[in-house]
């Protein structure tokens, strides 16, 4: 590093609102910013001072940004986010001091980095971790020679909470599919001492991993979770309760293939295998990529992928309690289904779901066009 | 003396890398490339719907996060004779191609650039002097003094606060870092720039696929249906957001990526001497204007080429068995079909982990024993580059006019012979060309969609096979592409309407693989071995700005496991 950068280091107790009046942003765009944020978590105008003292008063948090059994997706996401964005996070709002795919530096040097960022942190930086955790054999992944679980536990410790992002990382995602090869766990298969944020998706929608990320830097507290650790502001209502397509539904019109008339004309996907009575997410709100549209709105089928287990789930072109070669397969689908959220039950018809779910039963389209 | 220098991780990339390196003095004499992770996504995949199967083959790569989903889905439809309709190719070539433009974008600000443009001296620069240094280059609005004194401030402020995130403990001071501040402000600028222009044109995956990244694709056609009078199909509304990422697209390549490529490498021209490494490049052929049977309507032509002999195009058999095999020489598996000096054709393909590396945590690898997660691929025994150079490379030797154009264009800029070709800076320009290419034939694809569509063709996907019980009993196929990396195979083995094999050779195992049984390095290798001298062994920009050249994606590279060590799949990096 160079003498310049050692003497700035020595003004470590700027403020985000220092840097962002030197920086020469007006109070007033400042303000449009905790407006958006307020807007995107839902929260009533009122807040928005509250958003700005907050933002104003704070250093830079630093973040760690962990990747482990990962294919890049959820880091590709985070950089679609239309707001926050990328930019105005490792600029104005996180200090974003590891992180494999972003950092300059690399080698003995990246890692003096994280070493670097959790002494003068400890206790205080935010983890974030995207990938599972291969329990197998500490070979079958490493980085600097380091297995993935030794490093996870080494940089837990003194964080002050953790994100897992991804399916991988809260669930075990596609590593830990059948018949999960390397062992591949979750990051709270294994971390059972700290707060941990599940943000899960395959990836997860890039406005939702920001949203999480603005929430616990403005109010030092993370969300209302669900029974399986993800923010109800995102994850609280399926895909199906929110659909656009579900009037379509409840009048019993289907896409019966693909660029079919009804599939043309924007009919329900259940026949196709829609996922979406079973899946807690955003999409249908939120949309993806700026509000651009949504795997529904495009004509696939919901695959269900911020759910555990879904690559488990029977087929991602068969329908919901339809029957499958693979009756176990389903049947497995509809209890993680049923545990997942109080759930597939709004999907059915009323007469047949309590007994359908309590008896992995299988319920027709029939049955739902009653 | 001899010291073994280790970059673990190789940052900006995709995935798990490690790079060991023999030096002799400040000389790199032998290189060792080695993936640390796997996952088994092949041995995932057995006994699955092969309907199903591009999503999960897509989660090999978030990076390449659509390529291995095109690649499943024709894998299933060759091994089928399963025929699409026209406007699916069409679309699949406009994902595909946004995908290009996209991926090296992003490839060349957020994971190669740092290697040539140093933050700090940035700092020093003077905004009107780069103000008419940008303008001298393009006509890109965004070029004022007042813009680039903006810009200034906001890294100047960030610098200031002490907090230095993803850019601290970074090489800036380096000598090897030769642009003056003028130029490290502009591409800094354009750093910022980039992150912005591009989650803009990631939409157009949306609008065909729902999502980006990872977008959904289908056997037989694509999901969405093109319906002009519905407000739930791809409609006037959704063809013009197209058409407007397509212009925003073209107007970033070529007002800012391409003059900055050009402008950067003009100060770095000693690295068109250094990072050949191989000499031989492959090429599999993809954008279809007629189907993936008609080679010919190919827009990329498949080959290869062997010693820079560009006189010679080879033809390329992907299911012959004695042309493309994988090795395990030096690989954590093992082959219970011939062992570890044997090679297999995919189709026959195994992929039984045998971890035998130093227990983690460690210093060194055993580099005369396996080494890496990585197979060897090899063509017909050759070690082979792919990837944009490979490419170009084939497109110049098949007479394509406007790739000619580029390249010489390039050449007389930077005043270089024709050899600078065959170097870490000539990858580099190559993914850069490659990418003004693909912007010009978005339009081309998009007019060819609106041409069907205004002749009433608007079909989407074929129904006849879709389900499982039209299918024979056995079936074999290749899928085949040209991603962004390079060359990508998808081999599948389908056994009762179940995937019973699946094989991906993907193009960074091709590049980044380990040495084979001949003692055979792979392209990163080997181009690390030519002419590279250290200037701080502790600060190995040098090692970097070569890996980079090649733009890393491990998670692909990597194969998968089975536990029965029945062999069946593997999966690669891309």
């Amino acid at each position: 590093m160079t003498n310049d950068f050692k003497k700035k280091k020595s003004q470590k107790e700027q403020t985000f609102g220092d840097v962002m009046r030197s920086q020469g942003v007006s109070r007033r765009s400042f303000l449009k910013f905790c407006a958006a944020t307020a807007s995107m978590m839902a929260m009533s105008p009122a807040m928005i001072p509250k958003i700005a003292h907050a933002l104003e008063n704070a250093r830079r948090p630093s973040v760690i940004w962990l990747s482990f059994q990962e294919c890049t997706g959820c880091t590709e996401s985070l950089t679609r986010a239309h707001t926050a964005t990328i930019e105005s996070l490792i600029f104005d709002h996180i200090s974003l001091d590891y992180h494999h795919t972003l950092q300059a530096a690399a080698g003995h040097a990246a890692e003096e980095a994280r070493e670097a960022a959790m002494e003068e942190n400890y206790g205080k930086y935010l983890l974030v971790v995207d990938g599972s955790i291969p329990m197998g054999n500490p070979g079958y992944s490493t980085i600097a020679g380091i297995s993935n679980y030794d490093m996870l536990m080494e940089t837990a410790k003194g964080a002050a909470a953790i994100i897992a992002v991804g399916t991988c990382a809260t669930y075990g995602g596609i590593p830990h599919a059948n018949p999960n090869p390397t062992g591949a766990v979750s990051v709270n298969d294994l971390i059972k001492d700290k707060p941990i944020i599940n943000v899960p998706g395959c990836p997860p929608i890039p406005v939702v991993i920001t949203g999480v990320l603005t929430h616990f830097l403005t109010f030092g507290t993370i969300p209302e979770l669900d029974h399986l650790g993800r923010p109800k502001v995102f994850y609280g209502q399926s895909i199906h309760d929110r659909c656009y397509r579900r009037p379509f539904y409840d009048k019993g019109l289907f896409a019966e293939t693909f660029d079919d008339e009804g599939a043309k004309k924007g009919w329900c996907l259940y026949k196709l295998g829609c996922k979406g009575p079973t899946t807690y997410n955003a999409c249908a709100t939120t949309k993806w990529n700026n509000g651009t549209s949504w795997p529904i709105e495009a004509g696939h089928p919901c695959l269900g992928c911020s759910e555990p287990d879904f690559w488990d789930g029977g087929g991602f072109y068969k329908s919901l309690s339809m029957p499958t070669e693979n009756i176990t397969q389903t049947a497995i689908y509809t209890a993680a289904g049923a545990v997942a959220a109080g759930v597939a039950i709004g999907a059915m018809n009323k007469s047949k779901k309590n007994s359908a779910i309590a008896a992995h039963d299988k319920t027709t389209i029939d049955d739902l066009e009653k | 003396m001899s010291e073994r220098i280790v970059v673990d991780p190789i940052t900006r990339i995709e995935g798990h890398l490690r790079i060991e390196a023999q030096m002799d003095g400040n000389k790199i004499d032998k290189a060792y490339s080695s993936g640390t992770m796997v996952r088994g996504i092949e041995t995932i995949m057995k006994g699955r719907d092969p309907r199903d199967a591009w999503a999960f083959a897509q989660r090999i790569c978030g990076v390449c996060t659509l390529v291995h989903g095109l690649a499943s889905i024709r894998s299933v439809e060759n091994a089928l004779d399963y025929k699409i309709p026209k406007n699916a190719d069409l679309i699949r070539n406009l994902m595909s191609g946004a995908q290009y433009i996209h991926d090296h974008v992003m490839h060349f600000y957020h994971l190669h650039a740092l290697d040539w443009v140093d933050v700090v001296s940035a700092l020093s620069a003077d905004p009107k002097a780069t103000s008419e240094l940008a303008q001298s280059l393009s006509n890109y609005p965004k070029s004022s003094p007042g813009y680039f004194a903006d810009m200034k401030k906001k890294l100047k402020g960030f610098v200031e606060s002490g907090q230095l995130g993803i850019f601290a403990k970074a090489y800036w001071g380096h000598p090897a870092y030769k642009l003056p501040p003028e130029a490290n402000l502009m591409a800094v600028s354009h750093y910022l720039e980039a992150l912005s222009w591009q989650r803009d044109v990631a939409r157009l995956h949306t609008i065909f696929g729902g999502k980006n990244p990872h977008p959904n694709f289908v056997v037989g056609g694509v999901p969405c249906a093109i319906d002009l009078n519905s407000d739930s199909a791809i409609n006037m509304k959704k063809l013009s957001q197209v058409q407007d990422i397509i212009n925003q697209m073209k107007m970033f390549v070529d007002q800012v990526y391409v003059p900055d490529t050009l402008a950067i490498a003009g100060f770095y021209k000693d690295w068109t001497t250094r990072g050949e490494g191989l000499g031989n490049f492959l090429t599999f052929g993809d954008f279809p204007s007629n189907g993936m049977d008609d080679v010919s309507g190919f827009m990329i032509p498949p080959g290869a080429i062997l010693n820079r002999d560009l006189s010679t195009i080879h033809d390329v058999d992907m299911n012959a068995a004695d042309e493309i095999k994988e090795y395990i020489s030096h690989s954590w598996y093992d082959y219970e079909n011939g062992g570890k000096e044997a090679g297999l054709h995919p189709y026959d393909g195994e992929t039984n982990l045998n971890y035998t590396g130093p227990k983690p945590p460690y210093d060194h690898l055993d580099v005369d024993q396996s080494y890496s997660w990585l197979k060897s691929p090899r063509w017909k025994g050759n070690a082979m580059e792919v990837g944009p150079l490979a490419r170009v490379l084939m497109l110049y030797a098949t007479g394509h006019d406007q790739t000619k154009e580029l390249v010489n264009m390039t050449l007389n800029k930077l005043d270089v012979p024709v050899e600078a070709l065959f170097s870490t800076l000539g990858r580099t320009a190559a993914r850069t060309l490659e990418t003004k290419i693909f912007a010009d034939q978005m339009q081309g694809w998009y007019d060819d969609l609106i041409i069907n569509i205004k002749a009433g063709e608007t079909k989407t996907f074929n129904e006849v096979l879709w389900e499982p019980s039209s299918w024979p009993k056995s079936a074999k196929g290749v899928g085949f592409m040209e991603a962004p990396r390079g060359g990508l195979a998808h081999y599948i083995v389908i056994e009762d309407e179940t995937i019973k094999n699946y094989q991906a050779v993907v193009p960074s195992t091709w590049n980044a693989g380990p040495r084979d049984g001949n003692g055979q390095p792979g392209a990163y290798e080997a181009a690390l071995e030519d002419n590279h001298t250290l200037h701080d062994v502790k600060q190995p920009v040098e090692i970097l700005r070569t890996i980079h050249s090649f733009d890393p994606c491990l998670a692909c590279a990597v194969h998968l496991t089975d536990p029965d060590g029945e062999e069946i799949i593997k999966v690669k990096v891309k």
